[in-house]
């Protein structure tokens, strides 16, 4: 057994230098050989710009890019109308990525066997490691101005068997009365992250999302306060004419994001704003809050039961409170390094905390029906993250990435709980080069590592410690058309 | 075989050696221009360095003014207008007398305006610095900057009160100096001229339409549109009239100009009150 186990992590290491050798072999060619990167190529084809105009490295928005999605779509030059399209554009840009990936997962219960059974006679914990070639989701965005101030987003986006659902469908009302200040969005939309997950420069299972926009403590269960999904609901945003202050306020269905009113009536409102200042040579500096502060249901007036009566969609009551709020800031030092950073403080109710909420996915078993009480010492679970994501920006065409994300719980909702139960600490790193840089398509050459590591949520079986370490390792051709 | 290379060894260097001037004087190269990254703006308490400006050039700029700032950037052959040749040194917006290179300050105003009409976006996200940075950028690929010194900026007296008969004097104005001929009589851009318009590199150019609603493209304060026609857009066909029009009478022939945009003013408000009509191309000089 050791000496397998000794021939496999000898197998590793040898497999993780020869990957760090051609990494680095990678890098060299791409710093030495870069020349004159991506966006949605249909915006880029109908102005004229190039993808690095509006993203720092596609997708992820800089500020130029940012102005041009507050103000609906629109560069506001009097070239935004449709009329001024050739009439055979049509605004569709489709993203698909091929990749080969390496996932592996720390303690996973898997079934013994004794000598000569065919039946599973025991357990144990190890580590699962699966890699392969594969694909990512294909997204269809198509977004644009239906008329000067009328502008659209609708992104029909697929798993990797091409399984569509809507992410985005948005209609938006540009520059009411004439002013800025005054927008207003209607439909499934982002929310106003200013480090937007839509737009993350990651792909991996865990580093492709932000940790602290998804959070729920274990065993909790509030499925709707995940700022990182896109939401239904109506958004009232303004902003300055060179966009330096911001603001938006969005009331949603607490329903993340789910069409076909599933859930219940709550609501949840999410609000931000930001003012950005010119520091000179070191470039423009945002700084900014969110609060995301809503109710869920935590009472169905049907579930699964002896009668094999089934949860009547939409019939979630006994409505419970949660919020998640923190700072945001976007530093910039110089031309080349910049430095992301969101806090978060996130409370839910003692009712999600004990394992109320969304019974209809059946994430949770308990229903809030009359007569129920929480358990004695129930509280408010509530937690406390940061993340901090730099990135060295070479040219346009070449982006290293970091990120660096911890949640720690501050109270855990039963007493005795160990107080590190469900605390998670990330960080994933890589680089993405675009070979070439045009304003008409986009290609990036990915590669990423990230670790997750979450304390005490692996199965015991007498183990000294459950904490699950998961790492992932991917490289893949992000390109979209 | 070893003769016929023979002549065409002979033959390649001598067509190459011919060629060679007439490449360099037509087009500057990389090699030119790493020349000149040494080029630098002044604007306000501000210094701008070409080179710091190199990295956004190229994220922002490039693809329609091109590498060489020739104008070729790879979206030119899409765009109308054409995006502008730096190495030329004409530029449309200045505060200078026309013929005259532009000051620092006016390409800073330009990058932060950018262009109705064009696809030049308003660039006013990018730091101070970074714009006065560009403006050195773009200032190394003419060697214009090398040999001449900016223009002075020309003189704009202080604006006078909108009056009634500010606005009728500016009327003659309009008609003495024949604006209608390109931007029509009531500014719609269909004087018997503007079909016919080019700029100086011979591409076909639409004058101004003040009706439509959208900016003039060197500004649209009161000050933007006195300076437009006192300094001529370089490069298009519309002259300077700074030897033609007084400086009080140029302020009286803005007033005018108000009257046709489509944003509310009180020159507007005025015209309708006075039942101004437009000009008429026939009429004897000094009887509109």
């Amino acid at each position: 057994m050791h000496a397998l186990l000794g021939l496999r992590l000898r197998s590793n290491f040898r497999f993780a230098t020869s990957f760090a050798a051609l990494a680095l072999v990678v890098a060299s060619v791409v710093l030495t050989c870069s020349q004159p990167a991506h966006a949605l190529p249909a915006f880029a084809r109908k102005y004229g710009l190039r993808c690095s105009a509006c993203h720092e490295s596609w997708p992820m928005l800089n500020y130029f890019g940012q102005k041009f999605k507050d103000n609906g779509y629109q560069l506001m030059n009097d070239r935004d109308a449709p009329i001024w399209q050739n009439p055979g554009y049509w605004p569709v840009t489709f993203r698909i990525i091929p990749l080969w990936h390496r996932v592996s997962t720390g303690k996973v219960l898997v079934d013994t066997y004794t000598a000569g059974s065919t039946t599973p006679t025991g357990s144990a914990v190890q580590r699962v490691t699966s890699s392969g070639f594969d694909l990512s989701g294909l997204d269809f965005h198509t977004g644009g101005i239906l008329e000067k101030n009328f502008s659209f987003y609708v992104l029909p986006s697929s798993d990797a068997t091409a399984s569509f659902h809507f992410e985005t469908v948005m209609a938006r009302l540009d520059n009411l009365f004439g002013s800025s200040w005054l927008n207003v969005k209607l439909g499934k939309f982002e929310l106003d992250n200013l480090l937007s997950e839509k737009r993350i420069l990651t792909l991996t299972g865990n580093g492709g999302v932000y940790q602290l926009y998804h959070f729920v403590p274990q065993g909790d269960g509030n499925i709707f306060g995940q700022m990182g999904d896109n939401q239904l609901g109506l958004e009232v945003m303004g902003h300055s004419y060179d966009d330096r202050t911001r603001y938006s306020a969005a009331l949603l269905s607490s329903s993340d994001g789910t069409v076909g009113l599933p859930y219940g009536n709550g609501y949840t409102g999410f609000f931000a704003a930001s003012q950005a200042f010119d520091a000179g040579k070191l470039g423009v500096q945002r700084v900014g809050f969110y609060a995301m502060v809503g109710e869920a249901p935590t009472t169905w007036l049907t579930q699964t039961g002896p009668s094999g009566s089934m949860v009547i969609p939409g019939s979630g009551i006994g409505n419970k409170g949660f919020s998640r709020e923190g700072f945001v800031g976007q530093f910039y030092f110089g031309q080349h390094v910049d430095l992301q950073v969101v806090t978060q403080h996130g409370e839910d109710s003692a009712w999600f905390g004990q394992g109320y909420g969304d019974l209809i996915d059946g994430v949770v078993a308990g229903n809030n029906t009359t007569g129920t009480t929480l358990p004695a010492g129930s509280r408010s679970p509530t937690w406390n993250g940061v993340l901090l994501e730099p990135h060295y920006v070479y040219s346009p065409q070449l982006i290293f990435i970091g990120r660096y994300e911890t949640i720690r719980m501050s109270q855990q909702s039963t007493p005795g709980t160990p107080s590190s139960f469900g605390n998670i600490s990330t960080y994933t790193i890589g680089y993405r080069y675009n070979p070439f840089m045009t304003s008409r398509a986009g290609f990036a050459w990915h590669n990423e590592y990230n670790w997750l590591h979450q304390d005490g949520t692996g199965p015991t079986l007498g183990l000294n410690s459950a904490n699950v370490n998961t790492s992932e390792l991917l490289l893949g051709f992000d390109f979209d058309f | 075989m070893r003769t016929r290379l023979g002549k065409w060894s002979l033959l390649l260097p001598a067509a190459a050696l011919l060629a060679l001037p007439g490449i360099s004087s037509a087009q500057l190269t990389q090699q030119d221009l790493a020349q000149k990254l040494t080029a630098e703006s002044h604007v306000a308490n501000m210094t701008g360095h070409a080179k710091s400006a190199a990295a956004d050039y190229r994220r922002y700029c490039v693809g329609c003014h091109g590498e060489l700032g020739d104008g070729n950037g790879e979206n030119a052959v899409w765009l109308d207008p054409k995006p502008r040749n730096f190495q030329l040194g004409v530029f449309k917006c200045r505060s200078t007398p026309t013929g005259t290179l532009p000051t620092d300050s006016d390409l800073f105003d330009s990058i932060g305006r950018g262009f109705d009409r064009s696809n030049m976006p308003i660039w006013n996200t990018l730091t101070k610095q970074q714009r006065v940075d560009l403006v050195a950028w773009i200032k190394h690929f003419s060697p214009r900057w090398a040999n001449e010194k900016s223009g002075d900026p020309i003189t704009i007296p202080p604006e006078p009160e909108v009056t009634p008969e500010r606005i009728k004097a500016g009327r003659e104005v309009f008609a003495r100096v024949q604006c209608w001929k390109c931007h029509g009589v009531a500014g719609q851009a269909n004087g018997p001229s503007a079909s016919t318009l080019t700029d100086d590199l011979g591409r076909p150019i639409l004058p101004y339409n003040f009706t439509e609603g959208s900016r003039p493209k060197c500004g649209d304060t009161d000050k933007d549109i006195y300076r437009i026609f006192m300094t001529g857009l370089d490069g298009t066909p519309m002259p300077s009239f700074a030897d033609n029009i007084k400086p009080e009478e140029a302020w009286d022939l803005v007033f005018y100009l108000r009257t046709f945009m489509a944003q509310p003013s009180k020159e507007k408000a005025m015209a309708k009150q006075l039942g101004l009509k437009p000009v008429d191309p026939n009429a004897p000089a000094g009887q509109q």
